[in-house]
């Protein structure tokens, strides 16, 4: 009971100094120790008791976590750690390294200011460890490297002492490649990782050891005396020598930025207000006086205190009762329990001064994304672009039907949950469509909606989500309203790819100032007076206003809008989502009186317009694609190369180190499924694969027709293909 | 043949004998209540007192699927009913030239319009009203933005310019519910408050329900007071009259309980 009441002492003590803070994730490919890392850096900080740490993975305490042995959900901690005799808090994100839960990472990128990436010393840099590097400089986060399992080398590999140090040498050589091509800007200015500096350690997670250069020196602790003691396989010793959670703590504490640190950069690039205004100056200071700025990161249901959210708080004290502004919500939500992590607990306090990672209660409207304010008007976060989308869906049933009304409440609760899902209702077969980053994140979805949220349901296979296109260009076509008093005049056009490039990239937004968008897009080629004119941007699709001085026009704009984004989510094709459009509105006429240009007449008149100018300018299909890599030994590799070519899949790559091959490859997600059992029985188990998301190609011409009939036909649509004509009213 | 039948303003009494004439010679009867409805009767009592069977059209049927109806006229007598006098919709008008194009003779029976009810029982001059506007369900966008439509509040603005009355109609939807005039003066009050161009403020407004019925409501006050009015039942319509002539103010005091102050302000 005294330990804890010192432990809840020392964690409020630091928690309002900013300076003794340090807000980092894991980020790593799958398997390569996160979990084992962050549990015992807690166990090590003392957060946790040593015997459950490790090999019993602590933090992965989902059920399914346990036992599909991955992790699923971030999860955050904390601890605090001494260095040269102070005292310092550090937040921890553990994240998932399984490609479906990309998302996760991508959201805790936002709450950090540093990273440990995390490389098995034997699989080195892998797809995910690239991609995750890619966000965390994305967001200005900063990496160190650890590099794990190092005593795979020697006892699996066998490497001796100087083999080990050249293959050591060159995991962070590939690593700093990896951040000179992603930032050479950053990579220069001294983001690139380096041993003698001490931005590097390595050891082994499992083994609870770890060393760098600042640790050798503090130690005394040589690197062939760690060599020797993994060949004696006497790591226990070295684990009492050279302690895991020091050597790692330490690396964290001196070369990862503070809040104080990092914000002044930071919010700059999540943030697309004045950096001039009030609102900005305190963000940048994390100023614990200033206005409220906290962004939410992540919600989950606790079975107490029901839905929590969690995300960092950039400016302003949040406490509890207090009267909050969140984004997109038109009433104030009232803040109730507010909370930090202590170890792997949250425990609630009085007040959170800026700079946190900080848990509350009460934000009802909330969903992960938004900003909470206390300041109105405040203009939001920069919104968090995930990495990969959609591209595999499945139909969700309710068991019984008098659960239908609870499952519509639970499906709301899980897309709010979890943004990389979406949930969307066809109306045509009234049917409940769940879309996802892969087979396995429905699946756990799925899963978790019976167990969790107690709704027994009925899933179909899994089906791909496809994107249409157009290939040609069209218009201007004209939209009617029913009532045929309003008009709308449209040209659609494929979206320059320098453009959807900027968009992914998350370069422009709606949400920044539109000078500094419209600059953007003119250096990427765009003319003057389309980019000004831009109105909308959804997903990867465009809407330019190319009109002048139509009276009305400004106050229906929102509805024509929402015309827009109904096609952009469902083409007129095959009601797949859009990507690549570009809508240009050039006229339009409308009724004197707004009731007469109301929601029912001005949304259908603006949706059919760009439906019917798609299927005028050459509307088509991509398909998802996913890279997938093999690992196998030798003699397996016949088995796995056919296991891709059957499936319509390229090799891109292949190359061999010792007895094994590594196959890179490219394949549609639409043949992949199953993939897990054909390729182990193909390679009699021994081959490790992961995967991982390639963008969209045009499906094959051939196909397009069974494809597309096939989805009509599922949605309940006309079996026909649609013509351009069925969406002109006469 | 197509007769336009305008049944007037509140119940199925106010039809008048000719438009009855019309009902009793016909092959099929319809109605529509979406652009405005009698608030006085239902269907029932309408096919009771008509001796007839009345089938109601969607605004869907109205707009979309009009030929498939209007059709039946070529060889046929249809009647086609609407509240208050008819073509004062656009829509009605739409219908009309769409009869005509399918070489469909039409005939039009008036009814007792809204437009004249309000100048009777505000005391307001008819000739001194200018453009009318109506007042929309504000709509909140999949994206959760509010849309309040600002046409309302420029159509008041450029009548007062010009010294003229403002009728402002209310929007009936069949999901949103009939607009009340406490619901109307709230939205143009909040447009005022984004605009301050001082068009709403302390601006005498006239609240008019159940026009037609045994008890119609006119009450005439400042449009903050005015808001808070209980006025009961639907159907409600607002005026915003502009200067007033002295005529005008008086019989808003007597007839509309106005603030006797308003008389002050006349020269
Ligand atoms: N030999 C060895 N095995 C390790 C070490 N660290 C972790 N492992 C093992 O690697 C496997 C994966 O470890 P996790 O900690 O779950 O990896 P993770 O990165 O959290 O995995 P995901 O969260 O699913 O991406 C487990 O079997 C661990 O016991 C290490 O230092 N040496
Ligand atoms: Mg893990």
């Amino acid at each position: 009971m005294g330990r804890r009441k010192k432990m809840v002492e020392r964690v409020t003590a630091l928690m309002s100094n900013p300076e003794m803070i340090r807000n980092i994730a894991i980020i790593a490919h799958i398997d390569h120790g996160k979990t084992t890392l962050s549990d015992n850096l807690l166990a090590g900080a003392g957060m946790i008791s040593k015997e459950l740490a490790g090999r019993q993975l602590f933090m992965d305490s989902d059920e399914e976590e346990q036992e599909r042995g991955i992790t699923i959900d971030s999860a955050n901690v904390s601890m605090v750690h001494e260095y040269e005799d102070e005292e310092y808090l550090i937040n921890l994100i553990d994240t998932p390294g399984h490609v479906d839960f990309g998302g996760d990472v991508t959201r805790a990128m936002r709450a950090v200011d540093g990273a440990v990436v995390v490389i098995d010393a034997v699989e080195g840099t892998m797809p995910q460890t690239e991609t995750v590097l890619r966000q965390a400089l994305k967001e200005h986060v900063r990496p160190v490297l650890f590099i794990n399992k190092v005593d795979r080398l020697i006892n699996e590999l066998q490497v001796d002492a100087q083999e080990m140090q050249i293959r050591l040498g060159k995991l962070i050589d590939h690593v700093n490649k990896l951040i000179k091509g992603m930032n050479e800007e950053r990579y220069n200015e001294g983001w690139r990782v380096d041993a003698a500096e001490g931005t590097v350690a390595f050891g082994s997670a499992l083994y609870n050891w770890a060393i760098s250069v600042p640790m050798m020196q503090k130690t005394g602790v040589s690197f062939d005396e760690v060599f020797n003691y993994c060949r004696a396989e006497d790591m226990k010793s070295l684990g009492e020598k050279c302690p895991l959670h020091e050597a790692v703590n330490d690396m964290v504490i001196r070369f990862l930025p503070s809040p104080i640190d990092a914000q002044e950069d930071r919010v700059g690039v999540i943030w697309h207000g004045d950096l001039e205004t009030g609102i900005g100056k305190q963000m940048a200071d994390a100023d614990a006086k200033g206005d409220l700025a906290f962004m939410v990161t992540d919600i989950s249901m606790d079975p107490h205190a029901g839905e929590v959210s969690t995300g960092r708080l950039f400016s302003g004290s949040l406490s509890r009762g207090m009267e909050v502004f969140v984004s997109g919500a038109s009433k104030k939500n009232r803040i109730q329990q507010v909370g930090v992590f202590m170890g792997p607990e949250r425990l609630e306090v009085d007040e959170i001064p800026a700079g946190n990672i900080a848990a509350v209660t009460g934000l009802r409207d909330a969903i992960v994304g938004s900003t909470v304010t206390s300041l109105e008007g405040m203009s939001p976060f920069e919104s968090i672009k995930h990495a990969s989308e959609p591209v595999v869906t499945v139909a969700v049933e309710a068991k019984h039907m008098k659960d239908l009304p609870k499952l519509v409440e639970v499906l709301r609760q899980v897309a709010k949950e979890d943004p990389t899902l979406k949930i969307t209702l066809d109306e045509e077969t009234g049917e409940h469509l769940m879309a996802g980053m892969g087979e396995l994140h429905l699946e756990v979805i799925a899963h978790r909606i019976e167990r969790d949220k107690g709704v027994e349901i009925t899933t179909t296979p899994p089906l791909v989500v496809y994107r249409e296109t157009i290939t040609g260009v069209a218009g201007p076509v004209e939209g009617k309203s029913p009532n045929r008093h309003n008009r709308f005049y449209v040209v659609v056009e494929p979206l320059e790819p320098e453009v959807r490039e900027l968009i992914r990239e998350g370069e422009i937004s709606m949400r920044m100032p539109e000078l500094e968008r419209r600059e953007k897009l003119m250096a990427a080629g765009v003319g003057k007076d389309e980019a000004k004119k831009i109105a909308d941007i959804f997903e990867s699709n465009v809407y330019y206003d190319m009109t002048k001085g139509i009276q009305h026009l400004n106050e229906t704009m929102e509805l024509v809008l929402e015309g827009f984004v109904e096609v952009m989510k469902a083409g007129p094709l095959s009601k797949e989502p859009c990507m690549g459009v570009k809508v240009k509105l050039m006229d339009a006429k409308l009724h004197e009186d707004a009731v007469h240009r109301g929601p029912a007449q001005v949304i259908p008149a603006s949706r059919q317009a760009i439906q019917a100018a798609m299927l005028m300018a050459d509307d088509t299909l991509f398909e998802p694609y996913q890279k997938v890599f093999i690992q196998t030994p030798q003699e397996q590799m016949g088995g796995a190369t056919k296991e891709i070519q059957g499936r319509r899949g390229v090799i891109i790559d292949m190359t061999s180190e010792g007895d094994t091959t590594i196959i890179e490859s490219k394949a549609p997600v639409s043949e992949l499924f199953g993939f897990a059992g054909d390729i182990r029985s193909a390679t009699e188990g021994r081959a490790m694969w992961s995967t991982e998301f390639a963008g969209f190609e045009p499906l094959p011409t051939n196909m397009i027709t069974e494809v597309v009939t096939g989805i009509r036909e599922r949605k309940g649509l006309k079996k026909d293909l649609p013509q351009a004509q069925d969406f002109m009213s006469m | 043949m197509l007769d336009f039948v305008g049944l007037g303003l509140f119940d199925e009494k106010d039809i008048s004998l000719k438009g009855l004439e019309k009902i009793h010679n016909a092959d099929k009867v319809y109605v529509e209540f979406y652009t405005s409805i009698l608030m006085g009767t239902d269907l029932e009592k309408m096919e009771e007192l008509y001796q007839k069977k009345i089938t109601v059209l969607s605004r869907e049927d109205v707009e979309q699927h009009a030929e498939e109806w209007i059709a039946d006229a070529k060889d046929m007598n249809v009647v086609f009913l609407t509240g208050g006098d008819t073509m004062v919709s656009t829509t009605h008008v739409d219908l009309r030239l769409r009869a005509l194009d399918m070489g469909i003779e039409t005939f039009l029976v008036h009814g007792a319009s809204i437009a004249s009810a309000i100048c009777g029982l505000s005391g307001l001059q008819n000739y001194r009203f200018g453009k009318a506007a109506t007042v929309p369900h504000p709509y909140v966008t999949s994206r959760g933005s509010r849309v309040i439509s600002e046409t309302p509040y420029d159509t008041i603005k450029m009548n007062m310019e010009n010294g003229l009355h403002t009728a402002v109609f209310l929007d009936i939807d069949k999901d949103k519910g009939y607009m009340t005039v406490n619901e109307a003066l709230e939205i143009l009050l909040e447009v005022e408050e984004k605009r301050g161009e001082g068009v709403m403020a302390d601006r005498i407004s006239v609240g008019i329900a159940r026009a037609g019925s045994p008890s119609p409501v006119v009450k005439a006050d400042y449009a903050q007071a005015l808001k808070s009015f209980d006025f009961g039942e639907p159907l409600h319509i607002l005026i915003i009259p502009a200067s007033l002539h002295f005529v005008e103010a008086e019989a808003l005091v007597k007839l509309a309980g106005a603030p006797d102050e308003i008389l002050e302000d006349m020269d």
